[in-house]
């Protein structure tokens, strides 16, 4: 697919620009700006994976929730005056960066990611169908299911039976994280301040 | 579609960008949004994974949208206790500069 490739190109080119742009820009306003830019870029790419509902979670909750925060903070701070300077380890963190991105694609690159074989591929759709239903491509297709608008309302359906299925005791251990998350922050920032 | 080794490249790419902002930058602010760089390239490798594993988004195995999810859940949480603490401090202490934070320095 061309286009496919273009849109590929396109995002990942935007996508370090900004990020780039993010920790080298002197402004911390415009550092805010070009995060939500990465972050609407990574919902982009999740799109191009076939992962729509994550695109959108993704939008919702960084390029919306996070983005207001991080805003909100560096109004707050009043470092804007003074900037986002670099630290006096500037040289050693860009060599470390570099090395460590040299080892990354060393590896990725070296890795063979041979996908699972056709057999184990179909024990796995066997299994999937029975737990959730008939719910992937070739359940669809017997059901008579077929279409994007189906398909994406059976990824959302078959997500939603394994986060509160397979993966409950995460889910709720999660639920709890972020309720003390949200009352710790509201604790530490009540009453006059102290010093 | 783009092969799986093009995308954690570039997830790879993203990480050690984060990296840099985090350990080459002062104020605390850039830090989190460095962190969270770093968060979205693991999202992407995971995605990119998950979608590759049987070619052409045709998801067998959720797992990575499921762990991904967790992500996205956990530095929701993160950020919003990290930038509380980052407010906190700049009321004591007047910045928000990561090098003159030393009161824990032994």
């Amino acid at each position: 697919m061309v286009l496919q490739d273009i849109i590929f190109w396109l995002l990942a080119a935007i996508m370090l620009a900004a990020a780039l742009g993010v920790v080298l820009v002197r402004d911390l306003f415009r550092a805010a700006l070009l995060l939500v830019t990465v972050f609407l870029a990574v919902a982009g790419f999740f799109v191009l994976l076939s992962a729509q509902f994550l695109a959108v979670v993704q939008v919702l909750v960084y390029a919306g929730a996070v983005a207001i925060l991080l805003v909100f903070a560096v109004m707050l701070t009043k470092d804007v005056a003074r900037g986002n300077q670099p630290n006096r380890l500037r040289l050693p963190a860009a060599g470390l960066a570099g090395l460590a991105l040299a080892v990354f694609i060393a590896v990725a690159v070296t890795t063979g990611w041979t996908p699972l074989p056709p057999s184990v591929q179909e024990q796995a759709a066997l299994v999937q169908t029975q737990a959730s239903g008939g719910t992937t491509p070739e359940g669809l297709e017997q059901a008579g299911i077929s279409g994007e608008v189906q398909r994406s309302q059976a990824q959302r359906a078959t997500l939603a039976d394994l986060l509160l299925g397979e993966y409950v005791v995460p889910f709720e251990a999660v639920s709890v994280l972020l309720l003390a998350a949200a009352v710790g922050s509201l604790a530490l920032l009540r009453g006059r301040p102290q010093g | 579609m783009a092969p799986l080794v093009y995308f954690q490249i570039l997830s790879a790419a993203l990480f050690v960008i984060g990296l840099y902002g985090v350990l080459a930058r002062r104020s605390a602010v850039l830090v989190v949004m460095s962190i969270e760089l770093m968060l979205n390239a693991v999202n992407i490798n995971l995605i990119a994974a998950a979608s590759h594993l049987e070619g052409q988004g045709r998801f067998l195995n959720f797992d990575g949208h499921i762990i991904a999810i967790f992500v996205i859940t956990i530095a929701a949480a993160e950020i919003g206790l990290a930038l509380a603490i980052i407010l906190r401090m700049y009321r004591n202490r007047a910045t928000v500069d990561v090098d003159e934070i030393n009161l824990m320095k032994w």
